[in-house]
C-alpha cells in the first residue's frame, strides 16, 4: 500500500475517466506508528461550520473535519427522518370538478404546510381504534365553487374574467382550529406558498372537502420531507503542478474552468484564484497540452450542504433536528441493556 | 427524556416486557420519543465468541443512516480489530454489525463507545453550528 504524503491523504483524485483515492484512512492501524483513535479534543480542534448564507427558505454552509459517514447521515436524515406535518386523510364532500377524486387528494397532500411540527404529537395510524384527537391532528377545510362572471364583457376569453372561482389555489384552504388548537397555533396553520395552484374549474363544479393533516416522515411519503432537497459536494481542489502556464496557454486554461476559478497574475502567469467555484467538468483533462501540469481533485473532509426548504421550517431548524435526530438513534440503541 | 430504562437481555432469555412511556406533556421544541421502544430493537445473533469479544448484532429499523456513521466511530477505537455493517435486504428494515475486537474488551463495551462517541460529535457538530448561526456572519439573502 503506497502512504501518500500525509497532505495528499485528504484529497480524492479526479482522473479524466476515474477517480482514486476514495475512501478514508484515518483508522487506527492503517499507517503505522500514527494515532488515528478518535479522539474528541482532537476531533473539535479541526471541526469548523461556515454559513455562506442562511435565508427563510435556503441554506449553504461548510462542514470541515468530519467524515463522509457522518455527513451523509445529516442529509439522509434531513430527507427522509425530520419529521413534518402534511395532508393524510380527505374526505371528499362533494367533487363535480374534474381532477378525479384520487388526484386531487394526492395534489392535496402534496401541499407544503407552514407549521411547526414539535407542536403535535404522532398519530397512530394503523390503529383501527384510535381516534384523531386535536394533540395530533389539524383539520383543514377546501370549499370552492365556479359561477359565471355576469358582468363580464361579452367576446372575453379570459377565465380569470369570465368566471368567478376558476382557478383554485392553496390559499382557498381555511384552518379550523379544533379543541385547543386555537392557543397553540394563534396564527393559525398557513401554507408555505399560497399560490400553488389546486384544480380549475367552470362554472356549476364546485369542491367540498375536509382534510386531515398528520405528523409524518419522508420515508413514509416523499410529502412529509420538509426539503426541496438536501444536497452536499466536497470542495474541489485544483494544483497547478510544474512550472507556470503563461501566455495564450494561460488563457486557454482560464477558459477551461468556470469564471472566477482561474484568473492571471500580473506576470501573465495563471492561477488558481477560488477553487470553489469550479464545477468539476474535468474539461481541462481534455486536452493534451495540459496533461501532467495540473492535478484536480476534492478535499475529503469538506462538505459544502445546501438545503432548500419547502417552508415548514428554516433551514437551520432542519438541520439541527436531523443532528439531534442522529443523537436521539444513538441514545435509543445506547439505552437497551445487551449483556445477558 | 422519560427516565425509565429499557432492559434487552440477549437471545433466549425471557424478555422484560418493559417500554419507553411517552411524555404526554407538549413539547417545547424538545425532542421526545415518538412511541413505544421495541424490545428487539436489538438483538445479538448466535455466533458470537465464547469470551465476547466478537459477536454480530441485528438493529430493526435502522439502514445506512446509522449503520455507517456507527461503523466509522466504532473503526476508530484501536482495540477494534474489525466492524463492518451489513442490510441483508432492502425489503427488511433490518442492519446487522459485526464488531470483532483484539481481547482487551468485548464487543458490546465497544459497541457503546461507538455510540457515546457519536453521540459526543452529534452534541458538538449541533453546539457549534448554533454558534455560527448566531455569530451572524453570513448573507442573508441567497446569491
Amino acid at each position: 500500500m503506497v502512504d501518500f504524503n500525509p497532505s495528499q491523504r485528504n484529497l480524492v483524485g479526479i482522473e479524466h475517466d476515474r477517480v482514486t483515492n476514495v475512501s478514508s484512512t484515518d483508522f487506527p492501524g492503517y499507517y503505522p506508528g500514527e494515532d488515528h483513535a478518535w479522539n474528541l479534543d482532537k476531533f473539535k480542534e479541526n471541526f469548523k461550520i461556515q454559513i455562506s448564507y442562511l435565508t427563510d427558505l435556503s441554506s449553504s454552509f461548510d462542514l470541515v473535519g468530519v467524515d463522509a459517514s457522518i455527513a451523509n447521515a445529516f442529509r439522509r436524515i434531513m430527507i427522509a427522518e425530520v419529521p413534518t406535518l402534511a395532508i393524510e386523510y380527505v374526505y371528499i364532500e362533494n367533487n363535480t370538478s374534474i381532477i378525479q377524486d384520487e388526484v386531487l387528494a394526492h395534489r392535496l397532500g402534496l401541499i407544503p404546510l407552514k407549521a411547526n411540527p414539535d407542536y403535535l404529537r404522532w398519530f397512530k395510524k394503523d390503529d383501527p381504534d384510535i381516534e384523531p384527537t386535536d394533540y395530533d391532528t389539524v383539520v383543514l377545510h377546501l370549499s370552492a365553487k365556479c359561477t359565471t362572471n355576469p358582468s363580464a364583457a361579452p367576446g372575453t376569453t379570459d377565465p380569470k374574467v369570465l368566471y368567478n372561482n376558476a382557478n383554485v389555489y392553496a390559499s382557498a384552504i381555511q384552518f379550523e382550529p379544533q379543541g385547543r388548537q386555537a392557543e397553540w397555533f394563534p396564527d393559525g396553520i398557513t401554507l408555505a406558498n399560497p399560490d400553488i395552484l389546486i384544480a380549475k374549474l367552470r362554472p356549476g363544479q364546485e369542491i367540498d372537502l375536509t382534510m386531515h393533516c398528520i405528523l409524518g416522515i419522508g420515508q413514509d411519503h416523499a410529502k412529509f420531507s420538509p426539503v426541496a432537497t438536501a444536497s452536499y459536494r466536497l470542495l474541489p481542489t485544483i494544483d497547478i503542478i510544474g512550472p507556470p502556464l503563461t501566455g495564450d496557454l494561460a488563457q486557454k486554461f482560464k477558459n477551461c474552468f468556470p469564471r472566477g476559478v482561474i484568473a492571471i497574475n500580473s506576470k501573465g502567469e495563471a492561477y488558481v484564484k477560488d477553487a470553489r467555484k469550479d464545477t468539476v467538468s474535468r474539461e481541462v483533462l481534455r486536452h493534451p497540452e495540459f496533461d501532467g501540469r495540473v492535478r484536480l481533485g476534492r478535499q475529503r473532509d469538506h462538505f459544502i450542504f445546501t438545503v432548500e426548504s419547502t417552508g415548514a421550517m428554516t433551514p437551520d431548524e432542519i438541520f439541527i433536528k436531523s443532528v439531534q435526530l442522529l443523537k436521539k438513534k444513538c441514545q435509543i440503541l445506547r439505552k437497551f441493556n445487551l449483556r445477558t | 427524556m422519560p427516565s425509565a430504562t429499557n432492559e434487552n437481555e440477549g437471545t433466549g432469555s425471557p424478555e422484560v416486557p418493559q417500554e419507553e412511556f411517552v411524555d404526554q406533556e407538549m413539547a417545547d421544541g424538545e425532542f421526545e420519543f415518538d412511541g413505544e421502544i421495541d424490545p428487539n430493537k436489538i438483538q445479538i445473533l448466535p455466533g458470537a465468541s465464547e469470551d465476547g469479544t466478537a459477536a454480530s448484532f441485528r438493529i430493526l429499523q435502522e439502514d445506512h443512516t446509522l449503520g455507517n456513521a456507527l461503523r466509522y466511530m466504532i473503526m476508530k477505537n484501536p482495540e477494534v480489530e474489525f466492524c463492518g455493517y451489513s442490510i441483508p435486504h432492502p425489503s427488511e428494515a433490518a442492519m446487522n454489525l459485526r464488531i470483532q475486537t483484539y481481547g482487551e474488551i468485548t464487543a458490546i463495551q465497544a459497541l457503546e463507545k461507538g455510540l457515546d462517541d457519536l453521540l459526543d460529535l452529534c452534541s458538538h457538530v449541533e453546539d457549534e453550528y448554533r454558534k455560527a448561526v448566531e455569530a451572524g456572519d453570513y448573507s442573508t439573502v441567497e446569491p
